[in-house]
Formats: C-alpha cells, sequence, structure tokens
C-alpha cells in the first residue's frame, strides 16, 4: 500500500491541475466549437446546424471590419514595435552610463494595465484639449491631430498606445540577445577590421533569429488578444470603426446576446492564434526533448 | 555467511530498450566492488537498480540476505554517494549530515553523537555551520562522505564520486575512500568509468559494455587475464598493445609471426602455449615489451624492431614500433637511448601474453 | 556584455559627435515614454478650469489634490458614486489569494514535472503549457455558465477561480524550467535519506525557490491586477475589480468630463504594480522574458 503510495503519489498530486486543464480549456474549447455550429441565440442549444454561425459571422460587415482592424493593427503595432525595440536596444548596447535608470523607463509601461494606457492616450490624444489643442495653442492654428475621433484614423491611435506599451518590452528582449552573442565572434570582426554597423548587420542581428520569432510570437499574441486597450481608449468606436474580433466576441457575447456568433468568432480567433503559435510551440518542445 | 550483495538475473529496460542483461553478481561482507565500464555501459543504472532508485524489469537484488527487489530505498540499509554530491543546498552541513536521522525520527542527543563521530574522522568539524555553496569540491565531497557514514549501512554506494575533482585532488580522496573502506570494514559498491580508479580501489572489479558483464575479478585477473579484446583494450594504460598475428603451433609450443612494413615477419616462439588457431590477436602490455637485456626469464624473446617515435614520460619513456599493422608501445626505462628511426632489440616477455580470438574477440589462452 | 568601441581611425571630434548623438536620442526616447506618465501626474493635479485654458504639458499652477481625493472615494460609476476605494480592495481581495494558489499549485506542479517524471509528464506539461497561449475569448462563454452552475457567478470568490484555473499554466512553466536545472541526484539523496515526496518538497525544494517564488508572484500579481477582460466578463456590480471600475469612471456618461479625476483615478489603478515594478524591476523582467521566451 505505501509502495504504491509512493509510486503514484506524485501522478496524484499532479492530477488536479491537470483535470482542470483538461476540462477549462480543453472541454471549454470543445463546448465553445460545438455551440459555434449550433443556432444558439440568447441561450445555447446543442443541435448541430453546420455552418450558418460561421456563414453569418463572414457576411457580417462589423465582423468584416473587426479583421481589417486586426490585420492593420497586428502588421503595424508588431512592424513598429520591434524596429523601435531593436533600435532601442542597440543604443542602449553602446555602454550607457545611465543604462539601469533608462531601461526602467522604457520599460515601465509593460506594468500598467491597458486600461490605464487607454486612459492616459485617450486623454493625451483628444482632440478638444490634447495634443491637438496644445499645438494649436503654440501658434499652429491650422494643426489637426483628431485621429481618435475620426473612423479612417482611430485605429492607428490603437497602434500609437500598443506601441507604447509594449516597444520596450521588446528592447528588454532584443537587449537580453544582444549581450548573449559570443564576445569572442565580435572580438575576432573588431580584430578582421570590420566596421561597427557592419558587425551588427552581418554577424550580430542574424544570430538573434530566435529571438525575433519570440518576440514575433508575443506580440502577434498579445496582438490578437488586445481587447482592454481598445475598450479604454476608443471603446470600439467611432461607431465601430475600431473592433477588433475581441471586442466583437465580446458584443455578441455580453451585449448583443448572441452566443452563436460569440462562439464562432472566439474559435476563429482561436484559429488564427493556433496557426501563429502551434508551429513555434511544437517546434520549441521538440528542440528541448532532443 | 550470505553474501552482503546478490544480484540474480537482473534485467532492466525502458520500453524495448535494454539496458542490463542478466547481471548476476555476489560479493561478501567487506568487499569493495567497483562497476567500471564507458559511459553509458549502464554501470550507473545498476548502482540506482541496487539502491532501489529505478525499478527493475526482471531479477532479484538480495542484500545481506533479504530480497529487497520491491524494497524502497530508505528500507534497504543503504547509504550513496552522487557524483554531484547532491547536497542540500539550503541545509548547513551539519543539517545535511543528520537530516536522513531527521526524517527517521532519531532524537536529538543520538544525532549530535553520531555528527561529532562522523565530523571527526572526516575531519570537517570545522565545517559544520557553513553551507555547500561556501566549500571547496574536496570539502563537498567529505560531507557527502560523511552524510551517507553517518547512516552505518550494509552498504555503501558509490556513483562516480571523484569525477568532479581535479587531478591531484582525486588521487588524495581515492586513497582517502580506501583508507575508509580498511578502517570501517564496509561493504562498497562503486561505480566509475576510470580505470586506474577501478584497479586501486577494488577487491572485485566487474567491467560492463552495454549493459553486459564482460568479466567478474580480482583487478590482477582483469589485468593479467582479460576474458576478451574489449577488457584488455579498456583496463589499463597506456593500453594493452593488440597485434594481429598468424600462428603455426604443436601441442605445447607456437610460432608466432606478426607482419611488418618495409621487413621481414616479426617472430616469436611461445614456447608454453600450443593449440592456438592460425589467426590471433596477440595482446602484450606495454611493461612486458622492454629494452632487451632488461627482462630474463625462460619465456623472454627478444628481436629488433624499428623505433619510430620516442616519447619520454618522466618515469618511464615510452617507444612506439609498426608491428602486424599497429602501433606497438613498449614501456623502456627513463634512461635508454632509443631514439627515432633507429633499430633497437626489444624483450617481448610472452609469459604474460594474451590471445583472443579475432572474430568474438574471446580470450583463447 | 558586447562591448563595442568605435572604431579607432575616426576622429576625435566625431567621436565624440556620435556618442552625444547617441545621448540626445536616448533621453528623446525616455521622454517620449515618461510623457504619459508625467501628463497623467500633472492633469491629475490641475482644476477642470485650469485643465481648459492651460497646455497639455504645462505644469500645475495651482496644485489641487481634490481630483485625487474624488477619485478615490468619490468619483461615479454609472448609478453609485463611491470612488475607486470599494473596487480597489475588491482587487486585493481577488489578487492576493488568486495569487498565492496560483503560484503554491504552480510549484508543486513543476516540482512533479522536472523531478518525478513519469511516462507521460512531458504531455501533461505540454497539454498545460497550450493552455496559455489560447485567447481566453474562447473560455468566456462556458466559463459564464459554469461559474453560475457552481454558484459562484458573479463573486470575488469566482474570479479567483478562473485566474487561478487560467494562471497554472504560466505557473507550472516558471517552476518547471527552474527546477529542471537542479539535479536530479538530490531527490535520489533524500529518498535514499529516507525523505517522501512533500517531505523533500517542503524541506529542500521550496527553500532553493525564493528567485523563482519572486518572480512568478510578481507575474501573477500582475496580470491578476491588470486583467480586464475576466473582470468584466464575470463579475457584477459591487465585486467588480479596479480595472472594470476605471473603466467605467473614466467612460460614465453622466454629468461634467473630470479629466483630472478620471487621471488620477488611472494612476491609482496603476499604482500597485508600478510600485512592484520599480522595488523589483529585475524579478519582473525575469518573468516577463521567460514568459514570453517560452510562453
Amino acid at each position: 500500500m505505501t509502495v504504491w503510495l509512493e509510486r503514484h503519489l506524485p501522478k496524484m498530486v499532479l492530477a488536479p491541475s491537470f483535470i482542470a486543464i483538461l476540462i477549462f480549456v480543453y472541454g471549454f474549447i470543445a463546448w465553445t466549437a460545438w455551440v459555434s455550429l449550433t443556432r444558439s441565440r440568447l441561450l445555447p442549444r446543442y443541435d448541430i446546424e453546420g455552418l450558418i454561425q460561421y456563414e453569418r459571422l463572414f457576411a457580417a460587415p462589423r465582423w468584416d471590419t473587426a479583421m481589417n482592424n486586426l490585420f492593420i493593427f497586428g502588421t503595424l503595432f508588431i512592424l513598429i514595435s520591434m524596429a523601435l525595440g531593436l533600435l532601442l536596444a542597440i543604443l542602449l548596447d553602446q555602454k550607457i552610463r545611465t543604462e539601469g535608470a533608462i531601461r526602467t523607463i522604457y520599460l515601465y509601461p509593460m506594468a500598467l494595465s491597458m486600461i490605464v494606457t487607454g486612459t492616459a492616450w485617450k486623454w493625451m490624444l483628444n482632440p478638444g484639449l490634447g495634443v491637438e489643442a496644445m499645438v494649436r495653442r503654440w501658434g499652429f492654428e491650422d494643426f489637426t491631430f483628431d485621429w481618435l475621433v475620426n473612423p479612417d484614423m482611430a485605429i492607428y491611435t490603437v497602434v500609437i498606445a500598443g506601441v507604447w506599451q509594449s516597444s520596450g518590452f521588446v528592447m528588454a528582449l532584443f537587449l537580453a540577445g544582444l549581450r548573449s552573442v559570443d564576445e569572442e565572434i565580435i572580438k575576432a570582426a573588431q580584430v578582421d577590421g570590420i566596421p561597427t554597423f557592419r558587425i551588427y548587420t552581418a554577424i550580430i542581428i542574424p544570430s538573434m533569429a530566435p529571438i525575433f520569432l519570440s518576440a514575433f510570437i508575443v506580440l502577434s499574441h498579445l496582438a490578437i488578444k488586445s481587447f482592454d486597450l481598445v475598450i479604454a481608449l476608443t471603446g470600439g468606436g467611432p461607431g465601430n470603426a475600431t473592433d477588433l474580433p475581441a471586442t466583437y466576441m465580446y458584443a455578441m457575447a455580453f451585449s448583443r446576446g448572441d452566443i452563436g456568433q460569440a462562439a464562432s468568432s472566439a474559435m476563429v480567433m482561436m484559429a488564427v492564434v493556433f496557426a501563429i503559435v502551434v508551429p513555434y510551440l511544437y517546434s520549441e518542445l521538440r528542440a528541448k526533448n532532443d | 555467511m550470505a553474501p552482503i550483495l546478490e544480484i540474480k538475473n537482473l534485467y532492466k529496460s525502458y520500453g524495448s530498450l535494454e539496458i542490463l542483461k542478466d547481471i548476476n553478481i555476489s560479493i561478501d561482507k567487506g568487499d569493495f566492488l567497483v562497476l567500471v565500464g564507458p559511459s553509458g555501459c549502464g554501470k550507473s543504472t545498476l548502482l540506482n537498480c541496487i539502491a532501489g532508485l529505478e525499478d527493475i524489469s526482471g531479477g532479484s537484488i538480495l542484500i545481506d540476505g533479504h530480497d529487497m527487489t520491491h524494497v524502497s530505498p530508505k528500507d534497504r540499509n543503504i547509504a550513496m554517494v552522487f557524483q554531484s554530491y547532491a547536497l542540500y543546498p539550503t541545509m548547513s552541513v551539519a543539517k545535511n549530515i543528520t537530516f536522513g536521522m531527521k526524517v527517521r525520527g532519531v532524537d536529538q542527543a543520538t544525532q549530535k553523537r553520531k555528527l561529532d563521530e562522523v565530523a571527526k574522522q572526516l575531519q570537517i568539524e570545522q565545517l559544520l555551520n557553513r553551507r555547500p555553496g561556501q566549500l571547496s569540491g574536496g570539502q563537498r565531497q567529505r560531507v557527502a562522505m560523511g552524510r551517507a557514514l553517518v547512516r552505518d549501512p550494509k552498504l555503501f554506494l558509490f556513483d562516480e564520486p571523484l569525477s568532479n575533482l581535479d587531478a591531484k585532488l582525486r588521487v588524495e580522496m581515492r586513497s582517502e575512500i580506501k583508507k575508509l573502506h580498511h578502517n570501517l570494514g564496509a561493504s562498497m559498491v562503486y561505480v566509475t568509468h576510470d580505470q586506474i580508479e577501478a584497479m586501486t580501489l577494488a577487491t572485485k572489479i566487474v567491467v560492463m559494455k552495454s549493459g553486459v558483464l564482460q568479466q567478474v575479478g580480482s583487478p590482477a585477473e582483469i589485468y593479467n587475464r582479460p576474458a576478451n579484446l574489449f577488457v584488455a583494450d579498456f583496463m589499463g594504460s597506456p593500453a594493452m598493445n593488440l597485434i594481429p598475428a598468424k600462428v603455426t603451433c604443436d601441442a605445447s609450443s607456437s610460432r608466432i609471426e606478426i607482419a611488418r612494413p618495409d621487413a621481414d615477419p616479426l617472430v616469436l616462439v611461445d614456447q608454453s602455449n600450443g593449440d592456438l588457431p592460425e589467426d590471433v590477436i596477440i595482446g602484450l602490455r606495454p611493461e612486458d615489451i622492454v629494452e632487451a637485456g632488461y627482462r630474463s626469464g625462460q619465456n623472454v624473446q627478444t628481436a629488433t624492431c624499428h623505433v619510430d617515435m620516442v616519447e619520454p614520460a618522466g618515469a618511464d619513456t615510452f617507444v612506439v614500433s609498426h608491428l602486424g599493422g599497429k602501433e606497438v608501445t613498449a614501456r623502456l626505462h627513463a634512461e635508454t637511448q632509443a631514439t627515432p628511426g633507429q633499430d633497437l632489440n626489444f624483450a617481448f616477455d610472452l609469459a604474460k601474453v594474451s590471445y583472443f580470438e579475432p572474430d568474438t574477440g574471446r580470450r583463447l589462452n | 556584455m558586447t562591448d563595442i568601441p568605435f572604431q579607432p581611425r575616426r576622429s576625435n571630434t566625431s567621436r565624440l559627435f556620435l556618442r552625444v548623438l547617441l545621448y540626445v536620442l536616448i533621453a528623446l526616447f525616455a521622454l517620449y515614454y515618461l510623457m504619459p506618465l508625467f501628463v497623467m501626474l500633472t492633469t491629475s493635479l490641475k482644476s477642470l478650469e485650469e485643465i481648459r485654458t492651460g497646455s497639455l504639458i504645462a505644469l500645475p499652477r495651482d496644485i489641487t489634490f481634490e481630483p485625487w481625493q474624488k477619485a478615490w472615494s468619490g468619483a461615479c460609476s454609472g448609478v453609485t458614486c463611491e470612488g475607486l476605494r470599494p473596487y480597489f480592495w475588491n482587487s486585493v481581495l481577488l489578487a492576493v489569494p488568486a495569487v498565492l494558489i496560483s503560484t503554491l499549485l504552480g510549484a508543486i506542479n513543476g516540482y512533479v514535472i522536472a523531478q518525478w517524471r513519469f511516462k507521460g509528464a512531458n504531455l501533461i506539461f505540454s497539454a498545460m503549457l497550450f493552455g496559455c497561449f489560447i485567447p481566453f475569448q474562447v473560455v468566456l462563454l462556458p466559463m459564464a455558465r459554469v461559474l453560475g452552475i457552481m454558484d459562484i457567478a458573479g463573486t470575488i470568490s469566482g474570479l479567483i477561480f478562473v485566474h487561478v484555473v487560467y494562471g497554472i499554466g504560466f505557473t507550472t512553466l516558471f517552476f518547471r524550467n527552474y527546477y529542471v536545472t537542479i539535479p536530479q541526484e538530490l531527490v535520489k539523496a533524500a529518498k535514499v535519506d529516507g525523505a517522501g515526496f512533500f517531505r523533500i518538497f517542503w524541506a529542500i525544494f521550496l527553500p532553493l525557490s525564493l528567485p523563482i517564488i519572486v518572480v512568478t508572484v510578481i507575474w501573477q500579481f500582475t496580470q491578476i491586477w491588470n486583467d480586464f477582460l475576466f473582470g468584466v466578463s464575470f463579475s457584477q456590480a459591487g465585486t467588480q475589480p479596479i480595472t472594470v471600475a476605471l473603466n467605467n469612471i473614466v467612460n460614465s456618461t453622466t454629468g461634467v468630463k473630470e479629466y483630472n479625476v478620471d487621471m488620477a483615478a488611472a494612476i491609482i489603478a496603476a499604482l500597485p504594480t508600478l510600485l512592484v515594478y520599480v522595488v523589483a524591476g529585475k524579478y519582473f523582467i525575469r518573468g516577463l522574458t521567460a514568459g514570453s521566451v517560452k510562453g
């Protein structure tokens, strides 16, 4: 008995967490997938009707806007965050005396809630009293910066706030990467008389490929899940101009009472995440097991 | 008296992969058994099986006559010293040593007494309040031994305990372990890949390869009469010369021909071994090939060989010559005048020769 | 450190110029990151009148703490006007147990996976890791129903439960990656010494774990304190966490728009995590990079 207990105790200890994950992650995904194939509205129904929810979803102009926005926001957010993060990392890599303090300043937005970030930028970007008013007061009477209330431009304010929040984090990743490059290789290049700029472009940056990948994965994951930032910054408006899949899903689930649409949009979001993350995770786990 | 450790028909496999095959070992009280072999031969796995840290797939393990095959490690009456020492990093040296007693509910006074005893024996009294992180490699080694000693077990298990030490310290600790074994009269099982460690420490050596026992015997047996080519090659440094040769023989003696580049074959006549097959591999340790005149005996043969290389090693000088397609090493005295390119007269001590079957590697004489 | 000095063939003046340029750039970026915090802080100390007439980035002429007081105990969200105070305590009541429970579970899970490997343990770990990546939208609907069935819908206990369940993946990852670097011989030695599963955990592994406990606690605290999605989905009037309350106050349509109060409220909501960041930034960064490179 005690030998049996000794042998199986570790499994028994892990079991509750594993069962919880099975139910609350995999079971729930299955539930959502199931409901997305039904005619559920205010209450879930369980008779499978095929892909009608997905047909409705892809026919809905608001979903169309949401996916478009995700594409614009995702692309710009990832590209700018990466570029800015890399630039900052390289700047900080030049033996800066106050590096610790600077790094703290660049990174602190990551500690904030997206709601706080959204609130702050909403205030600064509001045309009446924010940046626009400030510049006009400086004498540029015709200056306009009304992106926040302009349906065509509002999504870019989300990019601005998102980049502000996340680029410092990308910098931290890249900085760690720059520091992990084998010092002897760099010394060898210096002895060979290769200019600093070329050392970066030809040696250091290519060797950081895995970090680029990590940063890309994290940022795309953040972009797809983005919900709070839009809610706090624009509330999805003006109109539905800054809707993202996440806000669409939430609206369907909790204010429109359209469970079928909520489920199908959630499934599409998951598909997008998994298309990006699964190959990465798979290769990571494989590499580790070798 | 029952053997202190008896392993019968032990098998161990992970899935379809067989790690240990039909292991049979028996040692008596006071024996120092060394399991030796190249990495991956299964020696550490075997030790873990003896300790009960790994389950076995077949066979049985008896310690002091009791079947311990399915008993958990703590009840096997063993103590173990690990390669990384495995000292508990957040506990002081004293707590490391007494942890086992504390777990078993030994009273404080006994704990203190035993701790003092062991600390004195290992001369680590001044270290008792330090953390493992503040100790040198050798000191950690002592503490790990202390943790084992304080158990006063029936059987000590050592898993490559010296391999993390530098060369000088390793030699020191080696002789200390030997002294300890002598003073305690304890029974020990010791795993190492270092054949010198095996030779110096063991009263009994087990040579393993790919999960199979190759030879079991005293250090002298293993060294002088290796059971096969693997053991011959593995034990001893520099390694035994293993030279392909042709033999013509009658019932009591053999004429051995060894091919040479750019010269007639080298011919040796073994007076005491007959009845050998035509193709053999002869094994001669470097110390059994010396400069002519430095070895005498009824089975010593002399022959002239070409010196290709001279490697002075302080106490000895090693001389390399090409024989039978192999580099053959001879161990000459330090003052030898041998120079590369020269022809030198060597004495081959055939009283010490081993013959092996080329295909199976089996010993023939 | 990749210490790359500028090439010696450059003249001293151009070196100096580059160096100055470097510092100017770094300072400009620092300004960019600090701007919003600065604006929030100054705005929160101005009167509404001064906000309307003054510049966004001007320092306050007459410092007033009234907006802070109002944000803390008087600001209106929807029908109630209690400020952030009750919601701040909601978040504390929610975050403290959720952080502790998920950290403890992660520690013991990581200990099992890294040190008591059994067949299938890696598969279970992969399954848990996967759970970190799902967009939580995909579990919102069934979770709302299950919380109802468990009779904890709209309660703080319900939110604690949700945060624990979806935090396990990350906490397990942290501890697993930490414990996997500890040689397995330690467990073996302890087994020979007679210690059992829990004894080895309490007496040997937990005392070793302070750094990773700090990293995990900070990570979980930041995540849970800053969460909005679960908070807004699974709470009701009275049990909302601070992020939800902040959003309600800012977007409340009743009465005059009080930017100063909004900013004070935003700073209050940000203060705990900001404080953690300033005090233990090293661990915060370690959590971020660990959590992202792997998760």
